[in-house]
């Protein structure tokens, strides 16, 4: 019994360690992606002030009028000053969730146009990379275990379509459901005639133009996931213990069902480490359904030369796979039993 | 190394994906011989016409004309202007007028083209007609004139003094050119773009220009990765820590984000594909530098290793003969997949409106981009973003398939 405790014991502590360890990194990386955030938007050539008030200028031909204006924007957005003194003055706006005003979309906060893109985001993007994740991963685990003519069929089809970008299968998608057959709406999240709200026809006509966004990003994170889960289920079905476990004479589906859990191990791993790439690609995808998200949040700032509008985006996509692999490490760590015993030594 | 080879080529699913990538690249490198046009040229006055062999109209009346008795061509030029759908709108104009329905045949061409021409006026105001439908009858009727006339059409000229009409010649319903003798004949397989550029020579000009990028990036990536991979791996110690440390933050760092800041902090005028291209493998190193150093590691104490140490050969030496020829074939595969995903890169870049400058070059995001804000693919106009998906995903699939046939032949445990 006391031995049983001790054990218990040791084990939360490596936990703990694990725990500790994986939020150190999780709050380095962050600051570090800040740091980049703020510096590379900075260094563009050119003067975004200028633009707007060339802009708002337009047909404007008293000189000292304009440079009023110059003048206005520039301390509005706090340009003129020295790069440190606006480095902290970012930081202290960022932690009061102030980003400053939107160059593009003057005088709207570009808090105020993110918050409105946000929820679209998370909403669409981590339901269909789990999604995508677990029926990937059933399909390539029963591809390595039936083999024969499923594999056969399952893994070129899987190739072909984890080739293809995101943006890809959202233009496919969009072109046999939405403009050839009619099923499902073309652009937006919810219908240009309706106004957000927890109505029927309004919660509907959202549902509706999720799909072909939803659907494109699961197909895609299906092939690459079914990929992965094939090979590491075949490597662990030739591994020793299931070998000795046949020996044994342990019935097939308990070998199977630690053959997956096996193999399931990595590819947790695999989706923190690919979580970036994934929503990057969903990113693209969502401009091609013109969904409110933050992928068209960021596509409208580059093209309206918007920078506090671009940073705060990227700021807040670093922040969301950032905490997302910090998430995906912490459950890795709950399920994975080697890493508790590899802390307590 | 011949024997390496030998096995490579063995590998089916190799052989697949590299028979694909040459065609790709064969295209890419004998397409321009034949045709030199600026892939760039507008040569169409409006956007996206359909793919198709485009004949002059004015060079036609002049070839040399044949008379063929065709039986159906009439019936042919009829079916072409009056289709099941303007038959039945016919019918329903006529409805609307008061002509009772049992009187209409709308099969009867002959019988319905004459209750057309005695009852239509453009003129005429239907309760309930939408302008728009009018403007369509209105068409409707111009182009079903003289549509049963067995008259020839008349080409006339205008005579120079008198600045009178005189008729030069008559083409008749069975006259015919042949499409060889016609001095301009343009085939455009897959019609123009929005901007009327004809989109294969673009596609193989995009091609070649995204090949170049992904090759670029992915040389950037593996050479940056390999580099601090084999010093991480074979130096350890506190290099090993500053390296896995800075590889470990890029990893999760998403570097679709970073290539979005570089990209936009470089500004428009200053992108170039070249440019593009080396910000791509400026991101794009730390998984192949994560995965040479855990290979270096494993490779670090063995025997020959060792035995060089003893031998007193420099740590350049060592690494040129003795780590590197080991871990040259997952190079290999790793540069494969690195070009692969530096071309994605490169098209997810430009749909967001990051891409190269696009008065030089098109790359296959950039046509993709181009088709996007067109609103081809809601236009159905399938030419202009359909064979640029394809190639994408022709030229990743192809380099997958390579990356999975070297795989199998290098790590035996993965074979079938």
């Amino acid at each position: 019994m006391a031995v049983h405790y001790l054990t218990v014991r040791c084990r939360v502590k490596g936990y703990w360690k694990y725990f500790l360890n994986k939020l150190g990194w999780f709050l380095v990386t962050f600051v570090f992606a800040f740091l980049l955030n703020f510096i590379l938007p900075r260094l563009m050539p050119g003067d975004p002030v200028a633009a707007i008030v060339s802009r708002l200028a337009q047909g404007m031909s008293n000189a000292s009028g304009v440079q009023a204006i110059y003048q206005q924007y520039a301390d509005l957005f706090g340009t003129n000053k020295p790069m440190l003194e606006q480095f902290f003055l970012y930081v202290r706006n960022v932690f009061h969730g102030d980003f400053g005003l939107s160059f593009s979309q003057y005088p709207r906060p570009v808090a105020d146009v993110l918050r409105a893109s946000i929820g679209w985001t998370v909403a669409l993007q981590f339901p269909a990379i789990i999604v995508g994740w677990l029926i990937g991963n059933t399909l390539g685990a029963l591809a390595a275990y039936l083999k024969g003519s499923f594999d056969k069929i399952l893994m070129p089809i899987s190739i072909f379509i984890s080739n293809l970008p995101q943006f890809g299968m959202a233009v496919i998608l969009l072109v046999v459901f939405a403009v050839n057959l009619k099923w499902f709406p073309t652009s937006g999240g919810y219908g240009f005639d309706l106004l957000p709200s927890f109505t029927w026809p309004f919660i509907w006509s959202a549902i509706t133009h999720y799909q072909l966004p939803f659907w494109s990003i699961v197909l895609i994170a299906i092939g690459g996931q079914a990929i992965g889960m094939r090979s590491m289920a075949i490597y662990e079905l030739n591994a020793d213990y299931v070998k000795y476990s046949r020996f044994m004479g342990i019935k097939d589906r308990k070998i199977i069902g630690y053959v997956f859990r096996n193999a399931m191990l990595p590819q947790i791993t695999g989706l923190a480490l690919s979580i970036g790439t994934m929503v990057g690609g969903a990113l693209v995808a969502e401009i091609i359904f013109s969904y409110p998200g933050l992928g068209t949040t960021l596509l409208s700032g580059v093209m309206g030369q918007d920078y506090p509008l671009i940073s705060a985006s990227t700021l807040i996509i670093t922040m969301m796979v950032l905490t997302a692999n910090f998430l995906l490490e912490i459950l890795y760590g709950i399920i994975d039993p080697r890493i508790k015993a590899a802390q307590a030594d | 190394m011949k024997h390496t080879l030998q096995q490579i080529f063995r590998s089916p699913k190799f052989v697949v994906g590299f028979s694909i990538f040459m065609a790709i690249l064969l295209i890419v490198l004998i397409y321009p011989l034949f045709i030199t046009d600026s892939p760039l040229k507008i040569i169409g006055q409006g956007t996206f016409f359909p793919p198709g062999i485009y004949v002059s109209a004015y060079d036609s009346l002049g070839a040399p004309k044949f008379t063929l008795n065709l039986t159906d061509a009439a019936a042919k030029r009829v079916a072409d202007k009056l289709g099941d759908q303007e038959r039945a709108d016919i019918r329903d104009w006529l409805v609307a007028d008061g002509i009772p329905e049992t009187e209409i045949d709308i099969h009867n061409t002959e019988k319905l083209l004459e209750q057309w021409a005695q009852n239509y006026d453009p003129n005429k105001k239907i309760p309930g007609m939408t302008f728009a439908k009018q403007r369509y009858y209105q068409r409707l009727d111009e182009s079903l004139k003289g549509l049963l006339s067995k008259e020839g059409a008349i080409i006339a000229q205008k005579n120079t003094e008198t600045g009178a009409l005189e008729e030069a010649e008559i083409i008749n319903q069975t006259d015919y050119v042949n499409i060889d003798q016609v001095a301009s004949v343009r085939v455009l397989p897959l019609g123009t773009d929005n901007f009327g550029r004809d989109v294969l020579t673009e596609l193989v000009a995009a091609t070649r220009t995204s090949l170049q990028i992904g090759l670029v990036a992915g040389l950037v990536a593996t050479l940056i990765g390999l580099t601090l991979g084999l010093l991480a791996g074979y130096i350890g110690g506190t290099v090993d820590d500053i390296i896995n440390f800075v590889t470990n933050l890029f990893i999760v760092i998403p570097s679709f984000v970073l290539l979005i800041l570089i990209s936009y902090s470089v500004g428009q005028e200053s992108r170039g594909a070249f440019l593009v291209a080396t910000v791509i493998g400026l991101t794009a190193w730390p998984w192949t530098a994560r995965a040479v150093r855990a290979q270096v590691i494993s490779l670090r104490n063995r025997d020959h290793v060792n035995l060089s140490k003893l031998s007193g050969h420099s740590i350049v030496h060592i690494i040129l003969t003795d780590i590197l020829p080991y871990i040259a074939s997952y190079v290999i595969m790793a540069l494969i997949l690195q070009i692969s995903s530096g071309i994605l890169a490169e098209a997810g870049l430009s749909i967001l409106g990051l891409g190269p400058k696009t008065t030089e070059v098109p790359t296959l995001g950039l046509m993709m981009n181009w088709a996007m804000i067109y609103q081809a693919h809601v236009q159905g106009r399938w030419w202009a973003y359909f064979p640029v998906l394809m190639t994408i995903a022709l030229i990743t699939f192809s380099m997958n398939l390579m990356n999975t046939g070297l795989d199998q032949v290098f790590n035996p445990a993965l074979r079938d």
